[in-house]
């Protein structure tokens, strides 16, 4: 978890005056971090390398421009994240404009009720339940998606995540609930078929 | 079991009540129907259970090494004198 309070005063000094080694610290403590949300958001592997390092040169760019008393985990997470929404926008065109407008609620579906409460640890660790875990991100809209990495996957708070994504609290909380309860419903669909076989099974 | 409207209700509630973030008022309603309502505590619970099972995915995150390489590179970070502090 990146975290403002691993960044020390006398770092930010040394960061923002310049100092290479300072900037190397902030790259090794943070750019698993930042890889892992343009992963999660990207679904491909050169996509996210690219934003990964575009969102360094951008940081290391904007450095002597940062305002000492905000915060350095929302400071770099909007850089990411506005680097991930432009390589979206790039890939596809037309699919983020029909995303774009994605508040209003499409229908009331009824949730799925599958009782996977007590599915052992050791189902959601195949490969194949990683990749479906993935594949339910990848049809979360983007605005929905990238909420939900900064809240719930990366571990930021409401007030952080608005102010990455420059929108209010209440949109952060709303577009939340749906990204949440879309994934629980994708992943009940999943692990209801799982549970199926594993009865005809034996 | 409850009709459907009135679970919907309560649905709407439920992110905020895994946050901690639903008034006490709510919260006591809320549980009052989860101890009555099979079908809301099975949603509840896997809606908690979809959020573990992400966050844990992501806390065993690392950098692959070539990722890694490549980026100190690109930065022109990967100098002797920079990497061996750290
Ligand atoms: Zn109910």
């Amino acid at each position: 978890m990146i975290e403002d309070k691993d960044f020390s005063p006398d770092f930010i000094d040394r960061l923002t005056a310049g100092d290479r080694a300072a900037f190397a610290e902030l790259v090794e403590k943070t750019s698993p971090r930042i890889y892992g949300l343009a992963l999660r958001m990207l679904s491909n592997e050169q996509d996210a390398e690219d934003v990964l390092q575009e969102t360094y040169l951008k940081a290391y760019k904007a450095i002597p421009d940062f305002e000492k008393r905000s915060s350095l985990t929302t400071w770099l997470y909007r850089i990411a994240a506005n680097e991930a929404l432009m390589m979206i926008r790039k890939k596809k065109p037309l699919q983020q404009s029909v995303e774009l407008d994605d508040d209003n609620d499409e229908g009331e579906a009824q949730p799925e009720i599958v009782d996977w409460r007590y599915l052992p640890e050791k189902e959601l660790a195949s490969i194949e339940t990683r990749r479906m875990l993935q594949e339910a991100i990848d049809r979360l809209s983007t605005a929905l998606r990238i909420v939900f990495l900064l809240r719930d996957v990366q571990g930021l708070s409401v007030k952080e995540t608005a102010d990455i994504l420059g929108v209010n609290e209440n949109v952060v909380k709303t577009r939340l609930v749906r990204a949440r309860l879309k994934l629980r419903d994708d992943l009940s669909g999943y692990f209801r078929e799982r549970l199926v076989s594993e009865v005809q099974n034996g | 079991m409850d009709e459907h409207g009135h679970c919907k209700d309560y649905l709407k509630n439920f992110c905020d009540f895994i946050d901690g973030e639903l008034p006490a008022e709510l919260c006591e309603q809320l549980k009052a129907h989860l101890a009555e309502c099979t079908n809301c505590t099975i949603i509840l619970e896997t809606l908690k259970r979809t959020i573990n099972i992400y966050q844990s995915t992501a806390e065993s995150e690392r950098l692959p090494e070539d990722v890694h390489s490549r980026l100190l590179a690109r930065l022109k970070l990967d100098d002797d004198w920079i990497t061996k502090g750290s």
